[in-house]
């Protein structure tokens, strides 16, 4: 049986992809984002999972606005890198799970949640660089990948609420999938940020930390959050943090958080980091490194 | 007619949604064509002439020759899809969005290494006096 073992929780701002390409992770405004990921970088290569669901939204890269899904999965064998207007960023071609990703599609659909199915799709930042945080700059990522992409751009984005009760769902189809398989989730996007108008630049620490501690402690009160507190509080674009709800939603409803990082700035943004184990993957893993 | 929307009174904000979309449809159809380098190379060529191949108003034209970035949010324009603008002119995302909040990009920088923009004063057009 296929199984969720943990849910990862990050922000995909563009510029981290791009200091990465560019070499510049050991620069001084760099260090301290890239030294805080490597203990998370760390925890993914000992978890080594077979399947990574990619929560993330498309940035007018692969969706123009001719069609806006709100939730779609990506039923690819593979999915090119988008020229988001500068270049493609130079990392490997990522590959999917169609069978898998079908699966997903079947489930969700018959649970009430209408997904649209994207058979060719490039994938851009929102997608590469949590890539590039936890897994590096190898030659070929070590993981399949399913993206759901969530629209996020045009308003209104789905709620925490709905968003919350996907990720429920896509545990329940994880669940029914009869393959020894070991899943890591993401949700991705945030923290506060705003990325334009005069107010840009905007950060909320107190909200963020807020958000962060609330996965673990009481991730039913996130759900609740409104879109005009997301909007207000903690930045237009920080509504993007309805899809870390989705990644929080198919775990279950205890989590152990393993680690964390917070870091202001990263261009426009703050980035938060978060690993949160299934309860049961905590208690296996504990028991594994007491024997 | 129009509905009165909540967050119409966040200050310094232009939220995408649904009837900016509409109004800028065309203009994000152009901004997304710059995804391809020939596409950027024909638009920085005659940038009015291939702006005539989007049956978008001769306002949006001039706001986009003018790199008039809060213009160009309040005629619908996302700002993803204004990044490839900027990008296009061989400029960082953190270029347009210190131009949006008339700042230099040092200022931007700085006040971001800072800790970012603080949300006391930017909560509220009412609090602010603006509506």
């Amino acid at each position: 049986m296929a199984r969720i073992i943990a849910g990862i929780g990050t922000s995909h701002t563009p510029a981290i992809g791009a200091a990465v390409d560019n070499g510049k992770t050991e620069d001084a405004y760099w260090t301290p984002l890239f030294k805080g990921y490597e203990p998370a970088k760390a925890w993914m290569a000992e978890a080594k999972p077979d399947v990574v669901i990619m929560v993330y939204n498309d940035h007018v890269n692969a969706f123009d606005f001719k069609i806006i899904p709100t939730f779609a999965i990506g039923c690819a064998d593979e999915f090119p890198i988008a020229d988001e207007g500068w270049g493609a960023r130079p990392v490997p071609i990522v590959k999917g799970y169609p069978e898998f990703a079908a699966h997903l599609v079947q489930s969700l659909v018959l649970d009430e949640f209408d997904i649209t199915i994207v058979n060719e799709m490039q994938v851009d930042h929102g997608l590469t660089t949590p890539m590039s945080l936890l897994f590096g700059s190898p030659k070929a990522w070590p993981t399949r990948v399913i993206p759901l992409a969530v629209n996020v751009i045009q308003y209104p984005a789905p709620t925490g609420n709905r968003c919350y009760n996907l990720g429920k769902a896509i545990k329940r189809a994880v669940d029914s999938w009869d393959e020894d398989l070991n899943v890591v989730i993401f949700g991705t996007g945030g923290m506060s940020h705003q990325i334009q108008g005069p107010r840009a630049g905007l950060v909320n620490t107190e909200f963020d930390t807020a958000f962060l501690d609330g996965l673990t402690r009481d991730p039913e009160a996130l759900a609740k959050i409104p879109p005009l507190t997301y909007l207000r509080d903690a930045g237009n674009e920080a509504i993007e943090l309805v899809m870390w709800l989705i990644m929080r939603g198919a775990l279950g409803d205890k989590v152990d958080e393993v680690y964390r990082i917070y870091h202001v700035p990263a261009s426009s943004t703050a980035v938060g980091g978060i690993i949160l184990e299934t309860r049961e993957y905590h208690e296996q893993h504990k028991a594994r490194s007491a024997a | 007619m129009t509905a009165k929307q909540d967050y119409e009174d966040i200050p310094g904000t232009w939220v995408f949604d649904a009837q900016r979309a509409r109004k800028g449809y065309h203009l994000n159809q152009f901004l997304y064509s710059l995804m391809k380098a020939e596409n950027r190379k024909a638009f920085l060529a005659d940038e009015h002439k291939y702006l005539l191949q989007y049956p978008m108003t001769e306002d949006q034209r001039q706001a986009v020759m003018k790199r008039d970035w809060n213009t160009l949010l309040d005629l619908g324009g996302v700002s993803y899809a204004l990044a490839k603008l900027a990008f296009t002119d061989e400029h960082s995302y953190q270029y347009m969005a210190a131009e949006m909040s008339s700042m230099t990009q040092q200022q931007y920088v700085d006040m971001m290494l800072g800790g970012g923009r603080k949300l006391d004063g930017w909560r509220s057009k009412k609090e602010r006096g603006e509506a």
